[in-house]
């Protein structure tokens, strides 16, 4: 029983990077109908900026300028990380994207797949290919809760996520930014009309999208502390799986799939041999898919590639 | 033919362009038996005095790829680079194509009598052509067996995501299982092999049933296609996407986890049949099959069911059967195609069909141009040719061509050559005044 409860924080911590890495597909999805095939990259670049953010707080201790207190960096790091990516984010936006919406959407997925390489690439060429350590910013405590441990890290990431997800679902219900990014998913082509600037919000929706994966990498980067150029690769293919089984539309959707695919890994590996990991858990998807063909919480919706 | 469409260009420009088009004009009668004749012309050329001409001009040895992979690395040797390019190729070419038009446009008008002996007639020469220029290097020999291989490749996605309009990433897992299929049927029945012990066949049979372990690759991948075909009744656009997607991944995964045929550290020994000729002739098949599904009525049923589902079913189109038939078709080349490059190759491993080749292969889709088959073949040789020709570059490489195809894509949407028919008569026919019939071009001549 302790055992399985074990798995099941390991999940969760596992499921949150998913989680808040489909969020900013999600979004990008829901909002402007595309595939942003460069998301699982801009995540890379969120933890290599939070890495390089740290470290140069740090470095700034070390020199005697101004010493910090570790949480403080940890703090500054993620909002200055928010805001960078969300920049980076942007920036896609605007080079990838935008001249490409009257476009073939399928066309668009591909100048987001190509600028990702271009991420990974100009990573691996500037940084070289050795891996990166993400410099711990809060001592490890471990916690026994009825014989499961539970390390604070844990507990941050996964509370920190929810709150996160929490805080983009009010934002995207109540305030009058999210109405537009609503209206924008129902039809794209009326909303203009009605006053609603167009390309700033899907500047927006990437800025978003964008500082959420930053803050999965840079609890990635506490948590598993060795960054490389390809693990955006790795996560961003499933948890943009994650995002569109949650279906078009939903961001709680989009999240709890997230957290779904981090179980499903998790437990395949305690089950089975860890290397069967992705095969089950595509298979799932494929099934899900066969039978659930607008996602789990999706509305059916005749999406079409317009060509 | 006809250009009346264009736009007028300003006074100015007007006879500029005249004295342009008064000096091209020559070559505008050029049919492509001519070019093709220039091109063979060019390469024998090359083929006889290109490296003494190559020592003569400072180079060490002849430019492999057109230059480009020397220009790159040596810089100092551009001036002779193109000296060379300008000797061996462009003039031989231009000044042969030009001096023979009146020949090889009465040739063409005459073939063109028996559309057959017209299409073998210029195959052999464009075989011609690439056997001499792969002769002088195992290099070249080995990108123009690529290359041809990623036609197949390309051409065979275009059938779903260009005619039949969806958003398929199911290639690499395709092409893994037509190359599994055929490696272990070879290695099975024709080569003495660790694991699957010594051959069943004699050896000596196996470069004449070669094509039927191909086939058989083929048909598997087909048969794995039902796996996305299914879905794709009730899924469609977006879902599909992920459906194949993660069709990709699964089958990725699954030859990991298949400790016969190596898991993840690949599988190899394969037997070295897959030569120039063997590719070439796959490819000429292949684009002609595909050239002819997609002008039948059942490639125009492909278009129906993309641009309008619910309508084309009212016009009686079976779009259960289209679509079915457009995956197993596709999935029966990229599956053949998988069976060529593992035994180009000789191994092959689970990584080499992951999101790499993904992006590869849609890449030469969108990047040729979309419902087009000499689009195809224009992105498949193209980006082929073009990432060999930067392989100096190393990690750039991969920074340099994403960049630029943005950069297409953002002009140029759908592609370079995009929803164009492919006629090959028309291609092969008489140019300029020969143009018309065969008796102009007998009085031409």
């Amino acid at each position: 029983m302790t055992y399985l409860l074990q798995h099941v924080v390991n999940a969760l911590q596992w499921g949150s990077f998913y989680a808040l890495i489909a969020l900013g597909y999600s979004m990008v999805y829901s909002v402007l109908m595309l595939f942003n095939f460069a998301h699982g990259d801009i995540f890379m670049v969120g933890a290599y900026i939070g890495l390089f953010v740290s470290t140069g707080l740090l470095l700034l201790g070390t020199a005697g300028a101004v010493t910090l207190p570790n949480w403080l960096v940890l703090v500054l790091t993620i909002i200055l990380g928010m805001a960078l990516t969300a920049v980076v984010g942007m920036l896609v936006e605007r080079v990838g994207y935008r001249p490409l919406r009257k476009a073939p959407r399928a066309s668009a997925a591909l100048t987001g797949l190509m600028i990702g390489i271009t991420f990974q690439t100009l990573n691996l060429a500037l940084l070289g290919a050795k891996r990166r350590s993400f410099p711990a910013l809060i001592e490890t405590a471990t916690y026994q809760v009825a014989g499961v441990s539970i390390t604070n890290t844990k507990i941050m990431i996964v509370v920190i996520s929810l709150l996160l997800m929490l805080a983009l679902d009010q934002f995207v219900r109540r305030t009058k930014w999210g109405m537009a990014m609503r209206a924008m998913a129902v039809d794209i082509f009326v909303v203009p009309l009605m006053g609603v600037p167009i390309n700033t919000m899907a500047a927006l929706t990437f800025a978003l999208g964008s500082a959420l994966a930053a803050v999965a990498g840079i609890f990635f980067g506490q948590a598993y502390p060795v960054l490389e150029p390809y693990m955006g690769a790795l996560l961003g293919w499933k948890a943009f799986v994650a995002a569109i089984l949650g279906g078009r539309g939903s961001v709680l959707g989009a999240a709890l799939a997230g957290f779904m695919l981090g179980f499903i890994e998790i437990f395949v590996a305690v089950v089975f041999p860890s290397t069967l990991r992705d095969l089950i858990a595509y298979s799932a998807i494929l099934l899900i898919l066969t039978f659930r063909p607008y996602g789990l919480f999706g509305e059916p919706y005749s999406a079409r590639l317009r060509l | 033919m006809t250009t009346a469409t264009q736009k007028q260009p300003p006074a100015s420009d007007r006879h500029r362009n005249s004295t342009i088009r008064a000096v091209l004009s020559p070559w505008r009668e050029v049919p492509f038996l001519g070019w093709l004749l220039g091109a063979l012309a060019a390469v024998m050329l090359e083929h006889s005095v290109g490296s003494s001409l190559a020592l003569t001009l400072g180079l060490r040895r002849i430019p492999v790829l057109f230059g480009f992979e020397l220009m790159l690395k040596a810089p100092q040797h551009i001036p002779g680079m193109l000296v060379y390019l300008v000797l061996v190729y462009m003039l031989p070419a231009a000044l042969v194509a030009v001096a023979t038009r009146g020949l090889t446009n009465a040739l063409a008008a005459r073939l063109l009598q028996s559309p057959a002996l017209s299409l073998a007639v210029h195959l052999v020469l464009l075989y011609g052509c690439m056997h001499f220029w792969c002769a002088l290097s195992d290099y070249r020999y080995l990108v123009a067996q690529l290359a041809l291989i990623a036609v197949m490749l390309t051409l065979s996605l275009n059938v779903i995501n260009g005619y039949m309009g969806e958003f398929s990433c199911s290639h690499p897992g395709f092409m893994a299982l037509g190359a599994y299929a055929a490696s272990v049927l070879t290695v099975l029945l024709f080569v003495e092999d660790d694991v699957f012990g010594p051959p069943l066949l004699p050896p000596t049979l196996g470069p004449f049933l070669f094509p039927l372990a191909l086939v058989a690759g083929g048909l598997v991948a087909s048969l794995g296609a039902l796996a996305v075909a299914i879905p794709s009744f009730r899924a469609r656009g977006d879902y599909l996407g992920v459906i194949t997607l993660a069709f990709t991944f699964v089958v990725k995964s699954l030859f990991e986890n298949l400790e016969i045929v190596g898991g993840p550290r690949g599988f190899m020994n394969q037997p070295n049949w897959a030569g120039l000729p063997t590719v070439f002739v796959w490819a000429v098949v292949c684009v002609a099959v595909i050239n002819n599904f997609v002008r039948s009525t059942f490639g125009k049923a492909l278009n129906a069911v993309r641009d309008g589902e619910t309508a084309a079913e009212a016009m009686t189109i079976n779009t259960r059967r289209t679509k079915t038939v457009a995956f197993l078709s596709a999935a029966f080349w990229a599956g053949v195609a998988g069976g060529l490059f593992a035994h180009v190759v000789g191994y092959i491993n689970p990584a080499t069909f992951g999101a790499q080749k993904l992006a590869e292969v849609l890449a030469m889709v969108y990047f040729g141009g979309l419902n087009s088959v000499i689009g195809s073949i224009a992105g498949g040789l193209g980006l082929t040719l073009f990432s060999e020709m930067l392989r100096p570059l190393e990690v750039w490489k991969w920074v340099i061509i994403p960049m630029l195809l943005v950069l297409v894509m953002t002009r140029r949407p759908t592609g370079l050559i995009a929803f164009r028919e492919f006629d090959a008569l028309k291609l092969l026919g008489p140019r300029g005044r020969w143009e018309g019939g065969v008796q102009d071009g007998t009085a031409g001549g």
